[in-house]
């Protein structure tokens, strides 16, 4: 029986490029920002660094595949590194290889690194591609904000909202973000904006309007980790823990079966479900401090916050209108301002989220320190992530905590 | 009237594109430079949509003409001047898209206004037993400014002809042809518009000599007296249907409306789009002479059968689907006349991937997903192991069409980022009736009118084009009921 990976491998540095668009920046400039920041952090030269783990998603945007632009910018002294792609979960899934590595013994301190240049397109959004030689022959031509505005039409019909209603809530999902990401020096867009803004912005895909759509930017994070006890060595006393690492794939059944209604994200309950049990977390409303979640458009945060089961079903609207979300309600979400604010250099953003929550769980967060529930800091986050569209997508949900529980 | 030995009409389909270009708004943008527009400007043309063609047109057309036919089909025939596909049968590429049997015999004509009338001919003196479709379709490209600009029009038409049945909707009597290489008007190949020569020499020297001869020929060869003629179908303007009529000694014959009012000249599509109107009114037991004209002049002389009496109103219900095209340069842009500058999301590489292509055919062509042998799940596309969370099982897909059935929406937005010839982009999750799921483009629709919960039928379209090696693919889309 497999025991999980909760308390078996400790964070003991992190690091975080400033995202943005970065004109003057390769992705060998943001990976040496966000790895000397985390060099730093823990104390450690880069040659004891045993395996890293790099995760890139575009081949087309010149970062390049293999393990070579990693290896090579850092010049790292011939360690194995690993390149891996897994949708926007692709900097979870770098951190996921790290520390099962760490996990099995393999290697004692490994280094993970997220970065995506998405700023050499040429133009706003994501790189148009392929999207397969036989998925172009059937698939329209979607856009990622096209197939995330689907869930809200089916989510409207679902639970009885009108768009306008689905809306409002949403316009407070990206008003929420932007006060979070205002105060925050490495968020890509720091400016404060009003619900009212949201609702008048120009229509992107229907129902979603700019402010509904998460920036477009360029950055990179990553994490060291290692053993627990090699942590305590090193003088890393109550480490930030991993205490989950779940990751759920769909299988066809959202693209090609109608047992799903098009409402909700079918693998980020799966993922919430194994995670939380991982963790050993039985009441995830009240042992969660802080979440980080895949809010690459507000309705995207919206349904997240049901199928991680924070909201009732059909209730997220009127729990986030309550501000159940915002930074002084009950579960902070965003509290860095999110994709909202960083962007969404794919590689990067499942890293940039634990960075925050490695962060917050330390108190080291600056004005955007929480107290958490117990008012001595928060202890528990959550970083989800969920890479590809509703209809089939890759889902993961990581946990951190502080020390072992 | 002697005996037959040709075949009969069993069945007709009429499509004519939603959209209507209202000539008043052609002649708006260009009477400064042909004040005569002005003048012509009365009613609508019926202008495809961006993703439509001469052989998505057949398609729509043929797929109501084979609605309740006996199958199978044993030949097609696809009768166009504008047909996609220089060297590629657009025919068979046709019979896939209705899945008809591999089996097929397929023959594409053209280059001649007269071909519809031609293939219906050759369709019906056919003594072999087989049933042929023919469908005839046209989307002529019109300089701007041109006066055929305002008088040509988008639609197709299709007749399953066979054996004769008691259900038949008319029997052929006679057809007559003559070849003829009077230039009225003409087209090299690789060009994109018609040159047109004088209207008064084309009717005095060619309808008035040639027509009225052709026509005493075959009534002659049908052995049917002038006086019988109960309709006659001369796909010209009206003013000169009714000269040739008099001409012919027809006088009192029905002169069948050219449906320039609603749609326009549709070329090899529209002897074809008459007749079918034609069957729509006609009593049982009348006859009906149908003329093809262009480089000579084709002659069918038709007798209506008791099948009349229960057709379905094709042609009615094609022109009642409309909506109006508000934009001239919308038109333009559609028809790639007009360059507009779409921005660098159209640049994406459109490659087709042929050894796919070939691999998917059926599945891609005549949209055929498939139905689990075990849990009867339908999905697309077809897979080697059942998308059935409750299922999974490998190798027990059949192949199940889903082009026919109906749908209804879950999800769909309206898309301003992505590129479309047409913005904005529509598309969204449609459920099929039978079961199974697609993300799918929604076609003919305007922004606001696609809603979650909607109906919808599926359409063979024109999906994208690769510009770069000049090809286009197709596939099929979903419209609002």
């Amino acid at each position: 029986m497999a025991s999980g990976i909760r308390d078996k491998v400790a964070i003991i540095g992190m690091g975080c490029s400033k995202f943005g668009e970065r004109w003057d920046c390769g992705p060998d400039d943001l990976m040496i920002e966000a790895c000397t920041e985390a060099f730093s952090d823990a104390g450690i030269e880069r040659d004891r660094i045993g395996a890293a783990w790099l995760g890139v998603f575009f081949d087309e945007q010149n970062t390049g595949k293999s393990a070579l632009p990693l290896s090579m910018a850092l010049r790292l002294p011939n360690i194995p590194v690993s390149r891996v792609e897994n949708l926007c979960a692709t900097g979870t899934e770098a951190l996921r290889g790290a520390v099962y590595a760490v996990a099995a013994g393999a290697c004692d301190i490994a280094l993970a690194v997220g970065v995506e240049k998405l700023k050499d397109t040429g133009y706003g959004g994501l790189p148009e591609r392929t999207k397969g030689t036989f998925e172009d022959l059937y698939l329209p031509g979607s856009t990622a904000p096209g197939a995330f505005a689907q869930l809200a039409s089916a989510y409207a019909l679902r639970h009885g909202y009108s768009i306008d209603e689905l809306r409002r809530a949403m316009a407070h999902v990206s008003w929420k973000s932007h006060e979070n990401g205002a105060l925050n020096a490495k968020a890509h867009l720091r400016n404060r904006i009003t619900e009212e803004q949201v609702l008048s912005a120009p229509m992107i895909s229907y129902p979603l309007g700019l402010y509904d759509c998460c920036g477009v930017s360029d950055g990179a994070a990553c994490a060291i980790v290692t053993t627990p006890e090699t942590a305590r060595s090193m003088g890393h006393k109550d480490a930030v823990m991993v205490k989950a690492l779940q990751l759920v794939p769909s299988n066809g059944v959202e693209m090609s079966h109608n047992s799903w209604d098009g409402s909700y994200t079918l693998t980020t309950r799966l993922a919430a479900q194994r995670a939380y049990a991982e963790a050993g977390i039985t009441d995830p409303r009240r042992q969660l401090d802080l979440i980080e979640v895949h809010d690459c458009f507000s309705i995207t945060e919206l349904v997240l916050m049901e199928d991680l089961g924070l909201s009732d079903l059909g209730r997220a609207p009127h729990d986030i209108l309550a501000g159940r979300y915002d930074r002084d309600g009950a579960i902070p979400c965003q509290i860095d301002g999110g994709l909202k604010c960083f962007g969404h250099p794919i590689g990067a953003t499942g890293l940039r989220m634990a960075y925050e929550i490695y962060l917050q769980l330390q108190g080291r967060a600056d004005t955007r320190q929480l107290r958490g529930r117990s008012g001595h800091g928060p202890a528990i986050g959550l970083t989800h992530n969920l890479g590809g569209i509703p209809n089939r997508n890759v889902a993961s949900v990581a946990i951190f905590g502080l020390g072992t529980t | 009237m002697r005996a037959s030995n040709f075949g009969s009409i069993l069945s007709v389909g009429a499509y004519v594109p939603r959209l209507r270009l209202a000539r008043t708004t052609i002649a708006n943008a260009i009477a400064w430079a042909n004040p005569q527009a002005r003048s012509a400007a009365s009613g609508s043309r019926a202008v495809g949509n961006w993703d439509e063609d001469a052989l998505t047109m057949a398609a729509e057309a043929a797929r109501a003409a084979l609605v309740g036919v006996e199958t199978p089909i044993g030949a097609v025939t696809l009768a166009a001047t504008s047909l996609p596909f220089a060297d590629r049968d657009n025919a068979v590429l046709l019979a896939s898209a209705l899945d008809l049997a591999e089996n097929i015999e397929s023959l594409n004509a053209g280059a001649s206004l007269r071909a519809g009338t031609s293939a219906l001919a050759a369709a019906a003196r056919r003594s072999d037993g087989v049933r042929t479709l023919v469908a005839a379709a046209d989307l002529r490209l019109t300089r701007p400014g041109s006066a055929q600009e305002l008088t040509f029009g988008d639609a197709a038409a299709a007749m399953v002809v066979g054996p004769a049945t008691g259900n038949a909707l008319a029997q052929v009597l006679a057809a007559h042809h003559v070849g003829a290489d009077f230039v009225d008007h003409y087209r090299m190949s690789g060009e994109s518009f018609d040159y047109a020569l004088e209207e008064r020499w084309v009717r005095e020297a060619g309808y008035a000599k040639l027509v009225p001869e052709a026509v005493s020929a075959a009534l002659a060869s049908a052995g049917v007296a002038g006086v019988a003629v109960n309709h006659l179908l001369l796909p010209a303007p009206a003013a000169i249907a009714k000269r040739i009529a008099k001409l012919a000694g027809l006088s009192q014959a029905q002169l069948q409306d050219n449906l320039h009012a609603e749609v326009g000249d549709c070329g090899t599509a529209l002897p074809l789009l008459m007749l079918a109107a034609a069957l729509e009114t006609a009593q049982p037991e009348q006859t009906i002479v149908v003329i093809g004209f262009g480089q000579g002049v084709d002659t069918l002389v038709l007798r209506t059968g008791a099948g009349v009496a229960k057709r379905t109103p094709r042609v009615a219900a094609a022109l009642n689907r409309r909506v109006d095209e508000p934009s001239y340069t919308r038109y333009l842009a559609h028809r790639g006349i007009l360059q507009l500058d779409f921005g660098m999301r159209a640049e994406r590489d459109q490659r087709t991937a042929q050894t796919v292509a070939w691999r998917k055919h059926r599945d891609l062509t005549a949209f055929v997903g498939g139905r689990c042998s075990s849990c009867g799940t339908v999905q697309f596309p077809r897979s080697r192991v059942c998308v059935n969370p409750q299922c999974r099982v490998a190798d027990t897909q059949l192949p199940h069409r889903l082009a026919d059935g109906r749908g209804h929406v879950k999800s769909y937005t309206e898309d301003w980022q992505a590129y479309s010839p047409r913005p904005p982009y529509l598309y969204g999750n449609v459920e099929f009736g039978e079961g199974g799921n697609l993300l799918m483009e929604f076609t003919d629709a305007e922004p606001g009118e696609i809603t979650a919960g909607d109906t919808v039928r599926f359409v063979f379209r024109i999906k994208d084009q690769d510009r770069v090696r000049a090809f286009r693919r197709y596939f099929w889309k979903a419209v609002k009921v």
